[in-house]
C-alpha cells in the first residue's frame, strides 16, 4: 500500500494544462498537414481543406452536447428497475 | 473424420473440473492452442458428412471465411482462459471453453442443423457466465439473457424448417432474405447480432456477467452472429442501413452511461454496426472488412473488458462515478487498457486502423456518401467514449483514493497477449489480411489515410478536452438510462400488473351489478316456465288442438316452399 499523499506529476494542474497545450499544438500541426500531400478521395467533401479535422471536432462536440440533452429524457435512478420489480 | 476443434474444446472443458493447480492451468491454455493447431491442420473443404436421423450433416467445413473466424475465436478463447486462471470457480472456466467450442463449431458447421445446435449451445453455455455471479441480480439477468437466446434459437429453427420444407436443403451457404425461411433466420441472427431494438439484451445483461464472463461474452456470441450473417446474407442491402443505425445510436448512450462495462457493451454494438455495414455491402472488400474487423474486435474489445474487469476486481466497482486516479496503483493495467482503446479507436499502428479501414474503403468504392459520413461520425464517437472515456474515468480524472494492488499476474499476462495481437495486426496488417476470405488489394498505410485518421481522432480528443475543461462535459452520475429493455423490464411487467389490477377492480365494481342484473334477467326469462305461469298451467283441450293444427299447417306450408 502506498501513502495517501503520493502526488504525481499529473496531480499538478500546471502539468495537465501543459498536456492540453501540447494536444492543441499537435492538432494545429495535423490540421496544417493537409497542405503537404495530395488527396485521392472517393467523396467530394474530402477535398475540403482539413475536412477530417473539422468533422472530428464538430462531430465529437455535437455528440456530447446531444447526449447530454438526451440524458434529461433517458436518465433514471440507479435502482430504477429493481424498484419496479417490487411493485407487484 | 470427426476431427473438429469444437469437440476438442468440449473434451478439454470436461477435464477442467477434474484437475487442480498447475495441471488445470496448463490444460486451460493447451486446449485452445491445440484447437488452433487442429484447425490449421484440417484441409480446406467439407469433411465427409454423417447421417443422423435421416439428415445429411456436414459438421466440419473449412474454408477461408470459416477459418478466419474460428482462428479469432480460438485466440479469444486462449486469452480468456489465461485471464480466468486465477479463479477457483471451475464452472466459469469450463463453461467458457464450452462457449468457445460452440462459436468454433458453429463457424465450421457446413449444414444448418449443426449450426442450430451450436447456436443454442452458445446461448446456453454463456448464460452460466452470468449466473456465476451467484446473486439475485445476476440470476435475474441470466434468466432474461437466456430467454432472448432461446427466442433467437426458436426463430432459427423455424426458419430452417421452412427452408427444408421448401426443398432448399440443409446446406449452410448463402441464404438470402427472400428465400423461404430467410427472414426468420435473419431475425434469429439479428437478435444475437444486436440489431437496433433487438439489442437491449446485450447492454442489459453483459455488464451483469462475472468479470471473466464479460470478457468471454464480448468475444463470441455477437461475432458468431456476424459470421452467420456474412455467410448467409452477404450483400443484403438493407443491412447497410441496419448497420449504420447500430454504429451511430449507441455512442450517444455510451457518453452518458456510468457503468464502464455497459459503455463497452454499447461500443460493441457500435463496432458490430461497422461489420454489419460491411456484410451489407458484400463483395470481396465488404466481407473481408467485416471478417477482419470481427477478429480484431474479439481481441481489442476483450482487452478493454479485461482491463475494466481488473479494475472491478480490485476496487469492486466499474462505475465511472466511483473510479479515477487508478493509474497510480495499476499503471500496467492502465497502459494495456490504452492499447485496447487505441485499437478500437483505429489509431494508426493499432489493429482497428487496419481492419475498420477495409469497411470504410468498401463504403467509399460504392460511393455511399451518407453512409460514409455516418461511419466517420461513429469513428470519432467511438474514440470519444471507448478510446478516451474508459481510460480517462477509470485511471485518471479525479483520484478517488483507491490504493490497490495491480491486477493478478495471469490477468496482466492475458492483457499483454491481447495487446501484442492488437499491435501486431496494426503494424503488420498482412498477418490478418492473408487469412481473409478474399485476396486483399488494399494498403491501409497511405499518407492521406494516416493523416486523415489522425486529424479525425486528435481533433475529437481536442473536443473532449475542451468540453472537460469548460465543464460542459456531462459528469458521470449514478444512474441508469432507459433503452429498449424498458419494454420488457418495465413496460410489459407494469402493463401486466396494471391489467391484473384493473381486472380485479373491474370485477369488484361490475361483478355485483352483473350478478344482480343476471339474476333479474333469469327471473324474467324463466318466469313463463315456473309453476303457476301461463305456459306451465294445464291447457284446455281445444287450445291444444288449435296449436297442433297451427304447427302442422306451418310445417305443411314450409314443405311447399
Amino acid at each position: 500500500m502506498k501513502d495517501d499523499d503520493d502526488r504525481r506529476r499529473l496531480d499538478e494542474p500546471r502539468n495537465v494544462t501543459r498536456i492540453v497545450y501540447g494536444l492543441a499544438v499537435l492538432c494545429a500541426l495535423i490540421f496544417a498537414a493537409d497542405l503537404f500531400y495530395t488527396k485521392h478521395p472517393h467523396f467530394a467533401v474530402e477535398e475540403w481543406f482539413g475536412f477530417h479535422a473539422v468533422y472530428g471536432f464538430v462531430g465529437a462536440f455535437a455528440l456530447v452536447i446531444v447526449a447530454k440533452g438526451l440524458r434529461r429524457v433517458l436518465r433514471r435512478d440507479e435502482d430504477y428497475y429493481e424498484r419496479g420489480d417490487d411493485d407487484g | 473424420m470427426t476431427a473438429n476443434p469444437a469437440l476438442l474444446l468440449i473434451l478439454g472443458a470436461a477435464g477442467v473440473p477434474l484437475l487442480r493447480g498447475l495441471p488445470r492451468h496448463a490444460l486451460m491454455a493447451a486446449v485452445p492452442v491445440a484447437g488452433l493447431v487442429l484447425l490449421w491442420a484440417l484441409p480446406e473443404g467439407t469433411a465427409p458428412g454423417l447421417q443422423f436421423l435421416g439428415l445429411e450433416l456436414m459438421p466440419v467445413r473449412v474454408d477461408a471465411l470459416s477459418r478466419v473466424f474460428a482462428t479469432g475465436f480460438l485466440i479469444a478463447a486462449l486469452l480468456t482462459m489465461v485471464y480466468a486462471m486465477h479463479l477457483r470457480d471451475t464452472l466459469q472456466q469450463a463453461m467458457t471453453l464450452v462457449y468457445a467450442a460452440a462459436a468454433v463449431g458453429g463457424t465450421l458447421a457446413g449444414d444448418l442443423v449443426t449450426l442450430f445446435v451450436f447456436w443454442e449451445l452458445a446461448g446456453l453455455s454463456s448464460a452460466f457466465l452470468i449466473w456465476a455471479g451467484r446473486n439475485e441480480r445476476s440470476h435475474r439477468a441470466a434468466t432474461r439473457y437466456l430467454a432472448v437466446q432461446l427466442l433467437s434459437g426458436l426463430l432459427m429453427l423455424a426458419g430452417i424448417v421452412l427452408r427444408v420444407q421448401s426443398g432448399a436443403g440443409l446446406e449452410f451457404g448463402h441464404l438470402g432474405l427472400d428465400a423461404p425461411g430467410g427472414a426468420l433466420i435473419l431475425a434469429a441472427i439479428g437478435i444475437k447480432c444486436a440489431f437496433p431494438l433487438l439489442h437491449s439484451w446485450l447492454t442489459d445483461t453483459y455488464p451483469e456477467a462475472t468479470i471473466v464472463g464479460a470478457v468471454a461474452l464480448s468475444a463470441f456470441t455477437t461475432k458468431f452472429a456476424v459470421y452467420t450473417l456474412a455467410r448467409g446474407f452477404a450483400g443484403t442491402e438493407m443491412l447497410v442501413w441496419v448497420g449504420l443505425v447500430m454504429a451511430v445510436f449507441p455512442i450517444f448512450y455510451a457518453v452518458i452511461e456510468n457503468d464502464l462495462r455497459r459503455v463497452l457493451a454499447y461500443s460493441m454494438i457500435n463496432q458490430l454496426g461497422f461489420m454489419v455495414v460491411g456484410v451489407g455491402i458484400g463483395g470481396a472488400l465488404g466481407i473481408n472488412g467485416a471478417s477482419a474487423h470481427a477478429v480484431a474486435d474479439m481481441v481489442f474489445k476483450g482487452l478493454l473488458f479485461m482491463s475494466v474487469g481488473a479494475v472491478m476486481l480490485r476496487t469492486g466497482t466499474a462505475n465511472g462515478s466511483d473510479l479515477g486516479g487508478l493509474y497510480k496503483s495499476m499503471p500496467q493495467t492502465a497502459a494495456l487498457c490504452m492499447v485496447g482503446a487505441a485499437s478500437i479507436s483505429a489509431f494508426p499502428l493499432f489493429s482497428g486502423f487496419a481492419t475498420k479501414s477495409l469497411i470504410m474503403e468498401a463504403v467509399g468504392q460504392e460511393h455511399l456518401t451518407v453512409a460514409w459520413l455516418l461511419l466517420l461520425f461513429a469513428s470519432a464517437g467511438v474514440f470519444h467514449h471507448a478510446g478516451i472515456k474508459i481510460p480517462y474515468f477509470a485511471f485518471f480524472a479525479h483520484d478517488r483514493g483507491y490504493r490497490v494492488a495491480e491486477a493478478p499476474l495471469n490477468m496482466r499476462a492475458a492483457m499483454v497477449m491481447a495487446a501484442v495481437v492488437c499491435v501486431a495486426i496494426g503494424v503488420a496488417p498482412s498477418l490478418l489480411y492473408d487469412m481473409l476470405p478474399y485476396a486483399v488489394d488494399y494498403a491501409p498505410y497511405t499518407t492521406a489515410h494516416v493523416i486523415n485518421q489522425l486529424q479525425l481522432l486528435l481533433l475529437a480528443a481536442l473536443a473532449f478536452t475542451v468540453l472537460v475543461r469548460t465543464g460542459l462535459y456531462p459528469p458521470e452520475l449514478r444512474s441508469v438510462n432507459i433503452d429498449a429493455d424498458y419494454v420488457y423490464r418495465r413496460a410489459l411487467p407494469q402493463g401486466w400488473r396494471a391489467l391484473s389490477r384493473a381486472a380485479d377492480a373491474g370485477r369488484a365494481r361490475i361483478g355485483p351489478v352483473l350478478r344482480r342484473r343476471g339474476g333479474e334477467l333469469w327471473e324474467i326469462a324463466t318466469g313463463p316456465l315456473r309453476p303457476g305461469s301461463r305456459v306451465s298451467r294445464p291447457w284446455s283441450t281445444h287450445l291444444m288442438v288449435w296449436w297442433t293444427a297451427l304447427v302442422l299447417g306451418a310445417m305443411l306450408l314450409l314443405a311447399f316452399l
